[in-house]
């Protein structure tokens, strides 16, 4: 394969000479290909790469029209970039093989995230939690210590050895005694089963005290909060009795930040119905706060969750609107020199533009649940996902994996249910996904489908996952043909501009 | 600057390597360097170099009637030849030191500025480093393995690199080679159990697709074995350098060749593009390769910044700020080694003078028509 030292004669020869000229006909590689807008079609390969193409590109590709000397520019692309070969067998086909394994790493050490639901008390009453209880009543809502040791012996069994113990509620916060149990506890086993521990408290950051602030410090534990919009938004979103949700997150907030350093306290927004009608001013509530990224996540379908297409449609669609003018507003800031970045636009084009693992529990194929996330309720239940717990309150115990302190491990991970759902949570073998561009940047979601269209393989065309997925990854390539917008997102990915 | 003199050679039959000194007293040294007549100290030393001619025989090896000595300082080490030539193999005072491993090379680039010989001298510069390289001062920042192509010499290139990390741990070793003996993995593997942290394996990639770089550097099948040579080294946890050289042929795909390192070789630690080099083959092929920077500043903008904005590092070699969009000057490096870097009549009124690359000595014969003083006034 590697010529031999001595060459014959140095005499320099034409670059024909290199080229391969044998070939009649070239070899198609494994691609898919869809239009992303009238003019243009993309066609993505399987680690992920994409050309950007004329529409009926892909017609002439695979009726091995395309001709080497005519078409010259777009052939070299499509070899260079792993879509067609002059062999059978690519010559790099082996790093081709690389690439795909790394892109798929993510999955090499199993699961990380463990949520601990510690308390199932709230002293919010949000009108769209289906979930938590005003009450006292810690001995029936609070998690066991038990319950806490069963999860962490879990936890202590997972291959990884990085691992996330998130707590949540309910309201976290009201369980601190327990939470500062969970820790220590967590901290010891750490030491003894070599895990590096990373922690995370959400909360709503009202009954946060002075008092709590030094062991989260002590032991690094990250904050992530929620910050709904400006506050007629917020204290409309989030009921308590004195209508003061907002301020008081705004003052936790920034007690945190002084105390804890700005990386360690992050926020979520959530989307509801009224947020809908101003995207504008939840991005400006963001960057009034300092904050450099925005998670503009959809409305969860659990609350309005039927299994009516047209309106489970109409609510995405609303969504895709509020996303869009959202987004065009941080572009704004952005072309202005604010740097935020949107969290769900950054994980995909991590992946659209990168050649890295993206594990992204909500956006992974396969899927994160079980995979990467596994959540312990209140009352000892096991959930294959955060979603999973949600059906579980309303009564759907579909993805519900065992009980702490009863079912084994191999029973939880490994057992019948989790086989039942992975059978649903690989894209690749999903009829539409498997044929779809967008495969590669997208994911899978049985919990999603199972509560929209009431099995976990799902049905593509009203898909409410793939409705919205489908139409963000075409709005960012659409976007992506501003260059000055592509600059911009490769500073997201970074995390630096400049 | 002088690397090789000559002079009249007597009782030398085997070549002799060794660290040149002026100073008598000075004994751990192996070479004397005598401008008067015989002393007795000469017998302290292992050779002597004079300019003075000498014809009483002496049971020392010698070359006299040298016509001048001055480029070599205390500490210098040279090869004696048999032949009388007086090599210099390390300057102490330089901080652009390279070790010429072979002249031979499975490649023949058409821009070549050292380009290969036939002649198998692997067993003479083997000799040679070997003997040379304890003699280096502990102390040396940093070395540069040139070629030919210096994995040519198979184990004794690992044999060298081994002698190297021992001998110096603390210099950092910029090695370049065309990647291609990598390829087997074995190769590979055997310089990853070397396991030396400062050694940097710099390797040229020309194009994205196989025909133009394996035209480039006038060898089939290069290509596909420099990408999987490049591979092979990642997988043994080697530091590598990407080098690209700036030229009519590797122009047009630029921006693709980036994209191209960026998807399938992320893990590199330096991408550099270089201004080409007068030297060697470059003046032959001067059609196939020319054109003005000022006229592919495009090209290697949107290369250079796609592969900055997503994090890489990268540098742009052998450059004249003058001929640079404002934007790259940041990544424009003096990279030109002493003694092959000039400037231009220009330059003096220039306000940059400090901070530019300037041109090779070489570009005299050829260089960009837009060379213009810049002002900050
Ligand atoms: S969910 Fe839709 S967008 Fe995502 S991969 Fe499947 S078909 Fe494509
Ligand atoms: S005039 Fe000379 S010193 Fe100034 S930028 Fe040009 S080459 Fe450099």
């Amino acid at each position: 394969m590697i010529s031999v030292i001595q060459k014959k004669n140095r005499k320099f020869k034409e670059i024909n000479y290199y080229q391969n000229h044998d070939v009649s006909n070239y070899f198609l590689l494994p691609f898919r290909f869809q239009k992303i807008n009238s003019k243009t079609e993309i066609l993505v390969n399987e680690v992920g790469d994409f050309l950007l193409v004329p529409v009926g590109t892909a017609e002439q590709i695979i009726l091995k029209k395309l001709d080497k000397i005519k078409d010259e520019d777009l052939y070299l692309d499509l070899i260079s970039n792993f879509f067609i070969s002059e062999e059978v067998i690519p010559p790099l086909l082996n790093i081709l093989e690389a690439r795909y394994r790394t892109k798929k790493s993510f999955l090499d050490h199993f699961t990380a995230l463990h949520i601990f639901v510690i308390s199932l008390r709230c002293e919010h009453t949000c009108h769209y939690c289906q979930v938590s209880r005003v009450t006292e009543n810690k001995d029936e809502f609070d998690m066991s210590l038990y319950h806490i040791d069963e999860g962490i012996k879990i936890m202590m069994h997972s291959p990884n050895p990085h691992i996330t113990m998130e707590f949540q509620g309910g309201e976290a916060l009201l369980a601190f005694n327990n939470i500062k149990y969970a820790v220590l506890k967590a901290k010891e086993e750490a030491l003894l089963y070599e895990k590096h521990m990373t922690f995370v408290i959400c909360t709503n950051l009202a009954p946060l005290t002075d008092d709590m602030l030094p062991f989260i410090k002590e032991h690094n534990i990250m904050i992530s909060s929620s910050l709904d919009g400006p506050a007629f938004i917020h204290n409309q979103n989030r009921h308590r009795p004195q209508r003061n949700s907002y301020e008081v997150t705004i003052e936790g907030l920034n007690k945190c930040r002084a105390i804890l350093g700005e990386d360690n306290i992050s926020a979520l927004l959530t989307t509801t119905n009224l947020s809908l009608d101003y995207p504008t001013e939840i991005v400006e509530e963001y960057v009034k706060q300092g904050f450099s990224n925005i998670f503009l996540r959809p409305i969860s379908p659990y609350g309005f969750a039927t299994y009516n297409e047209k309106k489970n449609k109409y609510q995405t669609e609303k969504f895709l609107t509020f996303y869009k003018s959202a987004f065009e507003k941080i572009i704004d800031y952005n072309k202005k020199g604010y740097y935020i970045r949107e969290d769900y636009a950054t994980v995909i084009l991590k992946k659209i533009l990168t050649s890295f693992p993206v594990g992204y529990v909500d956006l992974q194929s396969p899927a994160g649940m079980i995979n990467n996330v596994i959540v312990f309720n209140y009352d000892g239940k096991i959930y294959a996902s955060d979603e999973a717990r949600m059906l579980a309150e309303m009564n759907d115990f579909t993805f519900q994996l065992g009980i702490l302190g009863q079912s084994t491990y191999n029973e939880i991970f490994y057992g019948k249910k989790a086989m039942e759902i992975a059978e649903n949570w690989t894209n690749e073998s999903l009829a539409g996904c498997s044929e779809c561009a967008f495969q590669s940047y997208c994911g899978a979601d049985p919990v999603l489908n199972h509560a929209t269209q009431g099995n976990m393989y799902g049905y593509r065309p009203t898909n409410v996952f793939c409705q919205k997925n489908m139409e963000i990854i075409r709005y960012l390539f659409d976007l992506m043909e501003d260059k000055s917008i592509e600059k911009i997102f490769r500073s997201w990915i970074t995390g630096h501009s400049e | 600057m002088i690397l090789k003199t000559k002079g009249s050679p007597y009782d030398i039959n085997t070549p002799i390597i060794g660290r040149v000194t002026r100073i008598p007293e000075n004994i751990e040294y192996e070479i004397f360097i005598s401008e008067t007549i015989f002393s007795k100290t000469w017998y302290k030393f292992k050779a002597v170099l004079s300019t003075v001619k000498i014809i009483s025989s002496l049971e020392i090896p010698i070359i006299h009637s040298i016509e001048k000595l001055d480029h070599l300082d205390e500490g210098d080490i040279v090869i004696i030849n048999t032949d009388g030539i007086i090599n210099t193999i390390y300057r102490k005072n330089s901080d652009h030191n390279f070790l010429l491993f072979t002249e031979r090379c499975n490649s023949n680039c058409l821009m070549c500025s050292q380009p290969p010989k036939d002649r198998d001298d692997t067993d003479y510069f083997f000799s040679q480093y070997s003997q040379a390289i304890p003699l280096i001062p502990k102390d040396c920042p940093e070395i540069g393995i040139t070629g030919g192509e210096p994995t040519l010499l198979g184990n004794r290139f690992l044999k060298l690199i081994k002698q190297l990390k021992e001998e110096l741990p603390e210099t950092e070793l910029h090695c370049l080679t065309n990647g291609r003996s990598f390829a087997w993995e074995n190769v590979a593997q055997k310089v990853g159990e070397i396991d030396h942290k400062r050694l940097m394996l710099a390797v040229p990639l020309y194009a994205d697709v196989y025909h133009i770089h394996d035209y480039i550097v006038q060898a089939k099948d290069a290509f596909n074995q420099t990408i999987q040579g490049i591979y092979n080294l990642a997988k043994y946890g080697q530091r590598i350098e990407i080098r690209i050289v700036l030229h009519k042929q590797t122009i047009p795909r630029l921006a693709k060749l980036a994209k191209f390192i960026y998807k399938n070789l992320p893990f590199v630690e330096h991408i550099a593009f270089m201004g080409l080099e007068h030297e060697g083959y470059t003046s032959f092929n001067i059609d196939k390769l020319w054109i003005d920077p000022v006229e592919y500043q495009q090209e290697l903008t949107e290369a250079v910044s796609y592969l900055s904005d997503f994090g890489m590092n990268v540098s742009i070699y052998n450059a004249q700020l003058c001929t640079l969009p404002e934007n790259l000057w940041k990544y424009s490096r003096k990279s030109i080694s002493d003694w092959k870097n000039i400037y231009f009549d220009e330059c003096n009124k220039c306000d940059l003078l400090d901070q530019c690359g300037g041109m090779f000595a070489s570009g005299i014969k050829k260089h960009s028509d837009f060379i213009k003083a810049i002002y900050f006034s």
